[in-house]
């Protein structure tokens, strides 16, 4: 019984590889639209050569970085806004900036202000920062007051009340705007490289593949910028989820 | 733990246009275990909210004499406990300055099965919970306990061995224990209080008049 639902999946994988396949063979123009066949051996070339292995660490690096600066700063800056209203008022407008304007300007901003080498980095942590920072204070505000009252009753110290009561009501929200955030960093991040064409990046890659129409190259890109982003979400859940589990446990 | 009292002055609480109740005048000993009975909704709850500080009430006061820099602690209606944590993380997190988690244990061991005790209180039924918080509140350090309606989701047997626990538990303390059920008051030997009915305006001279 549990095996039928995967093989219908992988049935309906194959159904769309063969829809590729039909495509690709009516069209029939290697530019305009290329077949699995193809996307896969670019890929399988890709793969053991160093500059690959290189571009995709330091993509990696660059957005890892910027997303975790970034998770830390929107739950540290989520957090004192939710205890202070001032300054919560005071954050309202740049963060309604940060999440309405286009990524696009961002990039070409940043690209005159820092230059391309860590401008990923930078472009993730403008997408992830509000993300975060706007989850934190809805958990917190989800917080149960019920509890909050008995901790006041029975004088609970805040690190207690932080364990037992905020972070439990904060983990859902911090859940859900990870999946969203890691997500749009990766996606973000790759959409800069290619507009700023720092060396050895994914988004180089992308951009080189443009340049030399190479749709097999492309197509074989968004593979690994695919496969990297789930790898990196599932990472990064599987930690967060450990780090919880620890703070979860007493003693 | 030196006696004292708890006095209730001229206590007053309106909801709106509703009067909860009007001059409420008690005076609760410690060492007492006091039944607060009465229909729903006569401000029973309120009542404990005001004394746990959660609430103001529109005039009047209340003290706790002689005060030893003592506090009230609570079971309230709801169990209020920290769904993701045990049984014994729960009362450590209260009770934790006092006790050691190994004396937690055999507490809580005593109320509830070994085994419900490492697992989160999520996976707990509704009269375990109660029990839990029920232990709580008798195990954390204080000098008189609000209980609201303490033992509901509790079976027969549970509730003997529960009431049981909290009588022996109660050492010295003043216990409030608002109940609907005349066993619970029987069971627990508590002296019954119903200051909300007619002799709330009799209540100077007959603190805990006769329902």
């Amino acid at each position: 019984m549990s095996s039928s639902p995967r093989i219908r999946k992988i049935g309906i994988f194959l159904f769309w590889i063969a829809v590729w396949q039909i495509a690709a063979l009516l069209i029939d123009n290697s530019i305009v639209f290329v077949g699995p066949y193809p996307v896969l051996r670019a890929f399988c070339a890709l793969l053991p050569t160093p500059g690959f292995w290189l571009s995709v660490g330091r993509s990696l690096g660059k957005i890892t970085l910027g997303f975790l600066v970034a998770f830390i700063c929107g739950l540290a800056t989520g957090s004192l806004a939710y205890h202070f209203v001032l300054l919560r008022e005071f954050l309202e407008p740049i963060i309604r900036l940060m999440k309405s304007v286009p990524v696009a300007s961002f990039v070409i901003l940043a690209l005159i202000g820092i230059g391309s080498a860590n401008l990923a980095v930078f472009i993730s942590f403008l997408v992830v920062f509000p993300i975060l920072y706007v989850n934190t204070i809805a958990g917190l505000e989800n917080t149960d007051q019920k509890l909050l009252e008995m901790a006041r009753v029975f004088s609970i110290a805040p690190a207690g009340r932080i364990r037992c009561i905020y972070l439990p009501a904060l983990l859902p929200y911090l859940t859900s705007g990870c999946r969203i955030a890691l997500g749009m960093s990766w996606k973000s991040g790759i959409a800069a490289e290619v507009i700023g064409v720092p060396s050895h990046t994914i988004g180089e890659n992308l951009y080189m593949a443009k340049i030399y129409l190479s749709t097999a190259e492309l197509l074989a890109w968004t593979i690994v910028i695919i496969l990297v982003s789930a790898l990196f979400e599932k990472l990064f859940l599987f930690l967060l989820e450990k780090g919880v589990r620890i703070c979860f446990r007493f003693s | 733990m030196l006696p004292f009292q708890l006095k209730i002055h001229n206590l007053s609480k309106t909801y709106g246009e509703l009067l909860v109740w009007n001059q409420l005048n008690l005076t609760l000993d410690s060492g007492q275990i006091y039944c607060l009975m009465g229909s729903s909704g006569i401000g029973k709850t309120t009542l404990f909210r005001i004394l746990l500080g959660l609430e103001q009430p529109d005039s009047g006061s209340f003290s706790l004499e002689p005060p030893p820099g003592c506090k009230l602690t609570a079971v309230f209606q709801e169990d209020r406990l920290c769904e993701a944590f045990t049984p014994i993380d729960n009362v450590f997190l209260t009770a934790g300055s006092v006790l050691t988690r190994r004396q937690i244990t055999d507490e809580l061991s005593r109320l509830l099965p070994r085994k419900s005790l490492t697992r989160p209180i999520y996976t707990l039924s509704g009269g375990m919970k109660r029990r839990v918080a029920i232990a709580r509140a008798l195990l954390t350090p204080s000098c008189g306990i609000l209980m609201d309606e303490p033992f509901t989701g509790l079976d027969e047997q549970t509730r003997h061995l529960v009431i049981d626990y909290v009588k022996e538990k109660a050492d010295g303390r003043l216990l409030v224990v608002a109940t609907h059920q005349e066993e619970d008051k029987k069971a627990l030997g508590g002296i019954l209080l119903c200051p909300f009915a007619e002799t709330v305006h009799a209540s100077e001279t007959a603190p805990f008049g006769l329902c």
